[in-house]
């Protein structure tokens, strides 16, 4: 046990200095938040809706696409120079390097997120004085379960062709759920609603980030057989 | 360059392998029998199936049939007359194999040490860092230990990549090609690198295209064609009569 | 040995074939039944004869996945191909299923309602369906070794199982929330008896169809499997 999360840090750790290293992706990653953000703010009537009315879709809506751009990043690191071989020589678990992986994309697609709330009080005029706490927790807890799932496609879509577009394909199903919820919490929130009416919401996200994530944690590893 | 003794028991026993990709037989019925200190040259034209046989040998791939035995332990395959599928192989046996394939298996936007230090870390080695400086000494580059592999020359990268695949002190080393766009000075490294791994008792098996740069080093050599074996056993005394035989068999 | 087995996989083909008929006469059957056997629906009038055809196809189109998911999971397990195949197959009925579906509602609600579409549970539901059914499709379609193709289309099919009661359950307090007009109101129990009928016949129909579909598709890749000879899965 105490081997296997060492070895998931070490790819983790290595996951993240190689991201440091380039910095495109992150920089990538976060221009790519604003510029959504910016067209769904032309996408609008001024005259008709409001900038806050519009926060919860829009900010669950970019954090949808936004973390499904960030995923595919991190098994063509391992395709360049076939250096997934050697994470798969080595004398260690397949469910040590998949937790390593998601480790990695959970700390950056996090990091990515939390660029993006900001960004969209900041554009849309969020009233969030309270309320920020639980909105960065909601989002953090949306995201654990869904970048599960994503490191578990972005490794199979590695291999096919039209990897930028498969992934999508694939994980934005899985997307509907945390996303519905997420935006009722975010509705809720803005309103000043108690928490007892968000609580059966935040279940949800949490049943759905366990199942996940222990599936994902156990199918991992015939994935990686040829 | 030493020979072991025909009692001592197999590091690497391969039988029967089979390999498909559709319906496609990649690989048809090949066995290999692996000791301690002996180098086996492999070759054969393009697409006969040898990175195939090196992938089955290192457990990244599982065969259609057949069963490859890493130290009397099952590393990949299927024990004949067997329905269920075979476990795959506790991760500890790979502890005892190195593999060095067409791709460098290192990152570019990381430092050669950098490379070398996670290598050392999957390994569970202790010191990684001091680990991945000795490994960089020993292939000569030292100096070069805080260069990004994106900058280094192919050789360079190759050395590397050796240096990778060693770090752990493999009993069994397969090379996929490790001469391949070599220059000199890398390729006399890597050859002296490789007779001293000999000496120690570790054993290889090196696919190449380039029969003259390796047939120093061979104890046995074999050629495939098609994915099957079309000589195999100890190598016989002349380069030149192997080279001749090579090229009858695979134009014929 | 080969002809043996060719003409096993000739002969699933062949009752793949029998059964699609059997259950295309069904289907033929119902066409008749809800016609002019089955009383029109008092405030949707005859486009409501739709709905014989509507619930069915959902309801095998959800069929078709539960058995493209334990299929899946089955086949991760056991790593036997015929498992794939038949995952395989399921998968591209319950495409079909979900399209008639999807079809089928607006040509109902169109007359109706007034309007294509509804984002009503079960339309949503089976949209999302299809969208699955579609990935799965275009994984495979990208995969060229047939063992790869296998592995990664279960992991494919386990996920959306698993998926399937989190859509389910969200969707459904999402509607609770925004309540729409009742599309499908004969799920009330007042349904009388001739209607029910129908419905249920229209469902044994769409199973035996399901049924039929499923063998003839597993027949045929069964077959290329033994055209392809020493076809087989790396694993």
């Amino acid at each position: 046990m105490g081997k296997t999360l060492r070895i998931a840090l070490a790819v983790a750790g290595k996951d993240l200095r190689v991201e440091l290293r380039s910095r495109t992706a992150f920089v990538s990653a976060v221009t790519l938040a604003a510029l959504i953000l910016l067209i769904f703010n032309f996408a609008r009537d001024t005259a008709v809706v409001s900038r806050e009315a519009l926060v919860p879709s829009v900010l669950w809506v970019t954090l949808a696409f936004v973390g499904v751009t960030v995923l595919n990043r991190s098994f063509t690191m391992e395709r360049e120079n076939g250096a997934l071989d050697g994470l798969l020589l080595a004398p260690v678990s397949r469910s040590a390097v998949f937790l390593g992986k998601y480790l990695a994309n959970l700390a950056f697609v996090v990091v990515v997120e939390l660029v993006t709330v900001l960004l969209v009080v900041l554009f849309f005029g969020a009233d969030l004085r309270g309320t920020l706490g639980a909105l960065l927790a909601t989002v953090f807890l949306a995201s654990a379960g869904f970048v599960a799932v994503g490191t578990v496609f972005a490794a199979m879509t590695a291999r096919t062709r039209f990897a930028e577009l498969m992934l999508p394909l694939l994980l934005l199903p899985f997307l509907v759920p945390p996303v519905i919820a997420g935006v009722q919490v975010t509705t809720r929130l803005l309103a000043g609603r108690p928490v007892s009416e968000i609580a059966g919401w935040l279940q949800i996200l949490g049943l759905y980030d366990v199942v996940f994530f222990t599936l994902c944690l156990l199918v991992f590893p015939s994935l990686m057989d040829e | 360059m030493p020979f072991s003794s025909p009692s001592e028991p197999a590091l690497l026993e391969a039988s029967d392998l089979e390999r498909r990709f559709g319906a496609a037989r990649v690989l048809r019925g090949v066995s290999l029998t692996v000791r301690a200190g002996e180098c086996h040259l492999v070759a054969g034209p393009n697409g006969a199936g040898k990175s195939t046989l090196l992938r089955l040998l290192a457990g990244l791939a599982r065969p259609s049939a057949g069963m490859v035995l890493l130290e009397g332990r099952v590393l990949t395959g299927r024990p004949p007359r067997t329905r269920l599928p075979v476990p795959a192989a506790e991760p500890a046996l790979r502890r005892h194999i190195g593999l060095l394939s067409h791709q460098s298996q290192l990152y570019d936007d990381l430092t050669a040490g950098e490379n070398l230090a996670f290598a050392a870390r999957l390994h569970g080695l202790d010191r990684p860092e001091e680990r991945a400086r000795s490994g960089l000494a020993g292939v000569g580059l030292a100096e070069r230990a805080d260069t990004q592999v994106r900058r280094l020359s192919r050789g360079m990268i190759q050395r590397v990549a050796f240096a990778r695949a060693m770090l752990h002190e493999p009993r069994l080393l397969l090379l996929d090609e490790p001469f391949t766009g070599m220059d000199p000075l890398s390729s006399d490294t890597v050859r002296e690198r490789l007779g001293g791994l000999l000496a120690a008792g570790c054993a290889l098996v090196l696919v190449t295209h380039d029969v003259l740069e390796a047939w120093a080093l061979a104890s046995h050599a074999h050629v495939m064609v098609h994915g099957a074996w079309i000589r195999s056993g100890p190598r016989g005394p002349s380069m030149d009569g192997f080279l001749h035989d090579y090229r009858e068999v695979v134009r014929g | 040995m080969s002809t043996l087995a060719a003409s096993a996989a000739q002969r699933t083909i062949r009752r793949g074939l029998v059964i699609t008929g059997l259950g295309l006469a069904a289907m033929a059957g119902v066409y008749v039944l809800a016609l002019c056997f089955t009383p029109i629906e008092r405030f949707q009038g005859l486009p409501q004869k739709i709905f014989y055809v509507h619930v069915p196809a959902a309801w095998s189109a959800l069929l078709a996945f539960s058995l493209v998911g334990i299929a899946s999971a089955l086949y991760l397990w056991l790593r036997d191909p015929r498992l794939d195949w038949f995952a395989e197959s399921c998968a591209e009925a319950g495409l079909v299923f979900s399209l008639v579906m999807l079809t089928t509602g607006p040509l109902w609600g169109k007359p109706i309602w007034g309007t294509y579409w509804t984002w009503d549970a079960r339309l949503t539901f089976t949209l999302l369906l299809f969208f699955l059914f579609l990935g799965y499709r275009a994984l495979r379609g990208a995969m060229h070794d047939p063992g790869d193709r296998a592995r990664y289309s279960a992991v494919v099919g386990i996920m959306g199982l698993v998926l399937v009661p989190f859509v389910h359950l969200t969707v459904y307090l999402f509607n609770t929330l925004h309540p729409k007009p009742i599309v499908l109101k004969p799920d009330s129990p007042s349904l009388p008896w001739e209607m029910l009928r129908t419905l249920l016949v229209s469902l044994a129909g769409f199973t035996v169809l399901l049924f039929g579909y499923v063998t003839t598709h597993y027949g045929l890749a069964r077959r290329a499997q033994e055209q392809g000879e020493e076809g087989g899965h790396g694993d």
